[in-house]
């Protein structure tokens, strides 16, 4: 396993890589968001999470839940590259009989929820961590959720849930790339402040640049931030991040990169050939 | 219904660790014996059935078998996404659980007529549907669910069902439990209605007919040999439910349908408008057609109108024709 800061930037921009190439082959969306969370990943699947490619179903595994399941392709290229299953099934993201759907979606070696409705992970998440503090079982919860899913009153429902049950074996993550599916986040339901929001509910929050590896790191490892609360890591992200023509547009939401802009995006992540 | 659920369920609880049992925030003088006895087990989710159910998947995901807890549409509808996508997708061991179900709340208002459940869970995957009758079938039904894997949906009544099956029963799952034997008409009941059924029946008997009565608590699966048989054997098939359009009903006529049987089918159900008007659960069901007397009555026409049906082509072989 890595444990360089440099080795785990170099891991999130094959993520990266892998990801413009997915969405390219298979037409598929949703490429903004996945290069948002690319740092995240790679520090919760190198660095964060205790869990075994050989044994996915290990009952005392960490438990990482994508409640944003439109970022699938990034998860299962880092899934593909921890060795949960061939690199080579990549190539059939989104195709005719793939198992790799565009949401995430369990049967997937290493995907514990399905989602792609937003609001739901958080939830699920609040189920598992909640059944490991009355057994007293030593794992983890984690959630990746957006900001946009923050619109969802099912979100707050679980944010409401966790300190009550003092869930401090659950730590969620908001990819905060400020722009949700056809606006930014200002323009639609502005979030701010989002810090104090969290702490309101009883929550123990840190925010990090989630480009900062060191960041992450630091935060990741540190959870609980408080005995008997929940953490939120508030991670201030760029959608797009790493491809320069993608950065903070909107567009990249849903469009897939064209032969040419799949070279020049190769080029940026270090990836081209 | 609830009392007999919940003890049936302590004691499953007693026998099996992994039984919770979490309800949003309902079930005053009813949930205490569990709650009491098993507080590890137990969680009120608070005002929040979409986090209830997220949050049932995640401890069935961890290995529970649970039980989610609520009034009527509740546990249902507010949380039909959470149901559809993280319990039934994954096929995971939640039993929704509504009490209240049909027009057991009735003087409370439309929001708590439970009268849509049946077809909107039916509609899912690996679901299956029940609405037992009376406490006894409510003791097996319980039983059952726990010891099967994967989702499940529970409607009950409310409180002082009468006792329809004298003593303990064993129902099957998936299967019809033969109350009356008749080969005039079949009553086919779902649910809370099963002793007025019966009270039509019986009442029948007294006007002459050879009345069959079939407690059909499994919506899903449904018991199509049951249906088939009453279909083959008897001239009318009615179906009785505390429900709207797409329950037992659909299931039975399309069931029907396919079979070609040709035997008349009258689904006796709700209405499709919503019940706006004030009462008692009995009374509603009246304005409904679902009293002993209306059952009755429909089920009286729909044998008359099987009679015209055999006689009409010798009028027409007699008559003229077209």
């Amino acid at each position: 396993m890595p444990s360089t800061v440099g080795e785990l930037t170099s891991i999130a921009n094959s993520l990266r890589a892998h990801a413009v190439r997915m969405v390219h082959r298979s037409r598929a969306s949703h490429l903004g968001s996945c290069l948002s969370m690319a740092d995240i990943v790679a520090c919760l699947y190198w660095n964060t999470l205790k869990v075994d490619p050989q044994r996915p179903d290990w009952q005392l595994r960490d438990r990482f839940i994508l409640s944003k399941g439109h970022g699938a392709a990034i998860i299962y290229a880092a899934l593909a590259e921890r060795g949960f299953f061939p690199a080579g099934e990549l190539d059939s993201y989104c195709e005719m009989g793939s198992r790799l759907t565009g949401h995430i979606t369990s049967g997937v070696p290493g995907v514990e929820l399905s989602s792609g409705s937003l609001g739901h992970g958080l939830p699920v998440g609040c189920g598992i961590a909640l059944a490991a503090k009355r057994e007293q079982l030593p794992f983890r919860t984690v959630v990746l959720g957006s900001d946009g899913e923050l619109d969802e009153g099912s979100s707050w429902e679980a944010i409401l849930f966790a300190p009550q049950h003092q869930l401090d074996n659950l730590l969620l993550i908001i990819d905060y790339n400020k722009i949700q599916s056809f606006g930014t986040i200002k323009q639609v339901l502005d979030l701010d402040p989002l810090v104090d929001k969290f702490r309101a509910f009883r929550w123990a929050v840190r925010e990090v640049n989630g480009h900062d590896m060191v960041q992450l790191v630091n935060a990741f490892s540190a959870v609980p931030f408080e005995a008997g609360r929940p953490s939120v890591v508030i991670a201030h992200t760029i959608k797009g991040k790493g491809v320069s023509f993608m950065e903070n547009e909107l567009a990249w939401h849903y469009k897939s990169p064209t032969e040419e802009q799949l070279a020049l995006a190769l080029v940026e992540l270090g990836a081209g050939q | 219904m609830r009392t007999a659920f919940l003890e049936e369920l302590v004691k499953l609880a007693e026998q099996d660790e992994r039984i919770w049992l979490v309800c949003g925030d309902l079930g005053f003088s009813v949930l205490e014996p569990f709650a009491n006895r098993f507080p590890k087990r137990y969680l009120n989710a608070g005002v929040a059935e979409q986090n209830m159910t997220g949050i049932a998947a995640g401890l069935a995901m961890a290995g529970k078998i649970v039980f989610t807890y609520s009034i009527a549409n509740f546990p249902v509808m507010r949380c039909l996404e959470q149901i559809r996508n993280d319990v039934c997708y994954h096929n995971l061991s939640v039993k929704i659980v509504a009490v209240g179900g049909g027009l057991a709340y009735g003087s409370h208002g439309y929001t708590h007529h439970g009268v849509e459940d049946i077809a909107i869970m039916s509609a899912l995957p690996n679901m299956a549907v029940a609405a037992p009758g009376d406490p006894q079938e409510t003791r097996s039904i319980t039983r059952i669910l726990a010891s099967r894997a994967g989702p499940a949906y529970l409607r009950l009544g409310k409180a002082g069902e009468p006792m329809v099956h004298k003593g303990d029963i064993a129902v099957d799952y998936g299967k019809a439990i033969a109350i009356r034997e008749g080969s005039d008409l079949t009553l086919i009941s779902i649910g809370g209605m099963l002793s007025t059924t019966v009270a039509a029946a019986d009442k029948l008997s007294n006007h002459g007919y050879s009345v069959r009565v079939l407690s059909m608590p499994f919506a899903l699966p449904l018991d199509e040999a049951a249906i088939l048989s009453a279909a083959a054997e008897t001239k009318a098939v009615l179906t009785v439910e505390e429900h709207g359009y797409g329950g037992l009903g659909t299931a039975v006529g399309e069931c029907m349908a396919r079979s070609a049987s040709g035997t008349l089918f009258v689904p006796l159900r709700l209405g499709r408008s919503p019940i706006k008007v004030a009462g008692s659960q009995d009374q509603l069901r009246a304005l409904q057609g679902l009293s002993v007397e209306g059952i009755a009555r429909s089920a009286e026409d729909a044998y008359l109108r099987c009679i015209e049906r055999t006689e009409r082509p010798r009028n027409n072989e007699a008559g003229t024709g077209s």
